[in-house]
């Protein structure tokens, strides 16, 4: 230590001498630096030591234009974006290998601009490596990539036959009316489960989806089973096979059919099946079908929930349809117990006089009814039900229950409105199912018209089914005040509506939907 | 003047030779092309000895000494000793040393005046070396490296030392050294200084490698210079060169 120079402290009390580093020259270029392991200034070692020698400056990559992915040999193809960074790992991990080898690491990559017609992508790398004697020397290095054109093998095989389909899924349900089809077409379209099908064909009753691979029909009929009461076969037709690898290929069909009970149908079950269930009433009407039928007896409120296994087991059908509902006004009504709630859903059992309107100013045919829709009916209002006293039917079940026990002549199923013929707030997604156009009868089309109307009107009333699709807002809706004076009449309210996403620049936002 | 050689291929010319003010010690069976830049330089003026130490040809590395005398390890064999003791002049005194770092030209480095030492030395051949070579030793680490022997190099005129040496500690051996120090590199970076050149009081020898800007900063640092008018070593008579050839010319 020298005298009079200061002792520098270190933190602990010990003594640590100050070392400044000094300045040495540059062996090379003489020009005063501070030292480092090689004692050459940085520009000496750049000129001396070019750590880029061996890089690549060329590699390749392929692309298939159809899909804009590029080729991950051996088999995998990634969709990127240009300039996106999927993009850049793919076009990184291609000269991984070589950069590995030479011992060069990688502490940057950027994009340099080209056209992309020009069909080359160009990276600038900075590249890191260690020369003589442990000092790390970074470079800038230019790589530019060759785009090859090539299409991948889906898309060359959509190509080859844009209809190859792999498994089909043929959903029937024999019944002479499309309800079902409508309402399970908004609930697809809600869960997004027609996404993966090639194509979506109409047959007669019924629906028929295709689809590249069979596990994506699976998916499908899977998700059936949830939402309906179905019951799947399935077949399988060899279309090729490699003798030298066995590779068999097949074309899969799923045949999926629907129950033929649907809601508001008007059931005679046999003494059996009454029997099993509990003694309920030989007539029943049905109120939810989801993946179980819910039977209402609608003399005692009692709801049963029938699964598609024991259905199969009576193989009952309706003996009325919605299609058979007659128009009533009803004259009085008296609330016999109080409401209840089932499932979500309210009854009241009530006696109502109730009258034909087809029969009310003409001659005085009134009935006295016990029904469920107390909570509904007020005296003047229409209401639509079953007609047993002037039907003709032709059920067995209904022969045998209308000789043992003595049925009521009218089952009141829902409560009418208006009809009234103006535009509505809210408006629903379709599918795009292709139409068989060789299989049309004339008035098809109307009664397709009618059938969708009706099923609008449906959903107008029940909010339970709103609840499961997706409404969207109706661009075209005007509203009209007039007819808001007096109504009862139930609409959908302007919360539960989805606003649809448009390409404008405006509004392409998703209002929320609260339900 | 500094000159470059290479001893067989070999740019280390401090490993191989041992240069001081009265004598050079170099090892056989080079080539004589070596052997005659050598003896071309210090023709006269020094003796240059031809032999082994411990049998190896490391000469450099394994003694040390000054005009005064000269130290061997213990593993110098007698024969060795015998030689040197008949070839070198006889006011350089030979004495071998008894010391477990038997390396010797690694742990010292020392001038005519001073010595510094690996700092482990033993305290008898401290002893040793202040007797023989009749310097003052004092004990020292360069940059951290206790191997002074190798990594720095001082004659009566200047010495370079490794070049991550602080600046304090430069001010420190200069001071006690009384010699202008200067930190540096010989053979392309090189910073095993005292293994790369072999150097007295009025001339050098690097390794091949040694960058021309090397060269000149050993030559300014050691004043090996030619006092010619206007070229200046560190602190050297400018003026008086210049009025000298103003007259004479």
């Amino acid at each position: 230590m020298l005298p009079g120079s200061a002792p520098a402290a270190g933190g602990t009390g010990m003594f640590v001498p100050a070392a400044t580093a000094g300045t040495v020259l540059c062996c090379m270029c003489g020009v005063s630096m501070q030292p480092n392991p090689a004692n050459m200034c940085a520009r000496c070692l750049r000129a001396r030591v070019d750590i880029t020698e061996g890089v690549p400056r060329h590699a390749a990559v392929v692309y298939c234009p159809d899909c804009s992915s590029y080729l991950q040999p051996p088999r995998s193809w990634l969709r990127a974006t240009p300039e996106s960074p999927e993009l850049m790992q793919i076009l990184l991990r291609r000269i991984n290998r070589p950069l590995a080898r030479l011992r060069v690491s990688l502490s940057g990559a950027e994009f340099v601009f080209s056209e992309p017609h020009s069909k080359r992508l160009r990276l600038k790398l900075r590249l890191r490596r260690e020369v003589l004697h442990g000092i790390v020397l970074e470079q800038t290095h230019p790589v530019e990539f060759v785009v090859h054109d090539r299409l991948c093998d889906s898309c060359s095989r959509a190509q080859a036959n844009p209809d190859q389909w792999v498994a089909v899924v043929q959903l029937r349900q024999h019944v002479p009316h499309r309800r079902t089809f409508l309402y399970l077409e908004q609930l697809l379209l809600k869960h997004g489960q027609a996404s993966l099908a090639i194509r979506v064909a109409a047959a007669p009753s019924g629906l028929d989806f295709f689809f590249g691979s069979r596990s994506h029909a699976a998916r499908l009929v899977d998700f059936l089973a949830t939402v309906a009461p179905i019951q799947t076969s399935t077949a399988k037709q060899l279309v090729s096979h490699d003798t030298k690898s066995s590779v068999y290929n097949y074309k899969y069909t799923f045949s999926v059919e629907i129950c033929p009970i649907c809601r508001e149908d008007l059931i005679a079950l046999s003494r059996q099946a009454s029997r099993d269930m509990g003694g309920l009433g030989p007539l029943v009407l049905c109120v939810k079908v989801t993946n179980a039928i819910a039977l209402l007896d609608p003399l005692t409120l009692r709801v049963h929930h029938l699964e598609e296994k024991k259905y199969r087991v009576y193989n009952f059908k309706a003996a009325l349809t919605s299609k058979q509902l007659v128009e009533y006004i009803v004259l009085d009504i008296e609330q016999e117990s109080p409401e209840i709630s089932i499932d979500g859903s309210r009854y009241q059992l009530a006696y109502a006089q109730v009258a034909r309107v087809s029969d009310f100013g003409k001659n005085d045919t009134i009935f006295t009814v016990r029904t469920h829709l107390g909570h509904l009916l007020n005296p003047g209002d229409h209401a639509l039900g079953y007609d047993l006293y002037g039907a003709n039917l032709n059920d067995d079940d209904m022969d045998t229950a209308m000789t043992r026990y003595s049925l009521p002549e009218v089952v009141l199923v829902k409560k009418s409105y208006e009809k009234r013929p103006r535009t509505r707030r809210w408006k629903l997604k379709r599918l795009p199912v292709e139409e068989d156009a060789a299989n049309k009868a004339k008035g098809e089309e109307e009664k397709r018209l009618d059938e969708y109307e009706a099923f609008l009107r449906d959903l107008e009333l029940d909010p339970e089914m709103r609840f499961k699709m997706d409404l969207y807002k109706n661009e075209d809706y005007r509203s009209e005040m007039a007819s808001t004076v007096g109504d009862d009449i139930p609409t959908v309210p302007i919360e539960e509506l989805i606003e649809d996403l448009t390409l404008g620049d405006d509004e392409d936002d998703d209002g929320e939907e609260a339900v | 003047m500094a000159s470059r050689v290479k001893f067989e291929n070999s740019c280390e010319v401090g490993v191989f030779a041992r240069l001081t003010n009265a004598y050079c010690l170099v090892p056989d069976g080079a080539s004589e092309g070596f052997y005659s830049v050598l003896e071309g330089e210090l023709a006269g003026a020094v003796t240059v000895v031809r032999t082994s130490v411990a049998g190896t040809r490391i000469v450099g590395r394994l003694c040390v000494g000054n005009k005064r005398g000269l130290l061997l390890p213990h593993t110098a064999t007698d024969q060795e000793i015998q030689h040197l003791r008949n070839s070198l002049p006889d006011e350089v005194v030979v004495k071998c040393v008894d010391e477990r770092l038997s390396a010797l030209g690694n742990c010292i480095a020392c001038n005519d005046h001073v010595a510094l030492t690996h700092p482990d030395l033993d305290k008898e051949t401290e002893e040793v070396i202040s007797d023989v070579l009749g310097v003052e030793v004092f004990r020292q680490t360069i940059a951290g490296n206790i191997l002074v022997g190798s990594y720095c190099t001082f004659t009566n005129k200047g010495g370079l030392v490794h070049p991550q040496t602080s600046v304090e500690d430069l001010d420190e051996l200069s001071t006690l050294l009384q010699v202008p120090m200067v930190a540096g590199t010989v053979n392309r970076g090189s910073e095993v200084v005292s293994a790369g050149m072999a150097v007295n009081d009025w001339t050098a020898f690097c390794g091949s490698d040694t960058t021309a800007t090397e060269v000149s900063v050993v030559e300014s640092v050691f004043r090996l210079r030619d006092p010619r008018p206007g070229a200046g070593a560190l602190g050297s008579d400018v003026k008086n060169s210049m009025v000298q050839d103003f007259f004479t010319s």
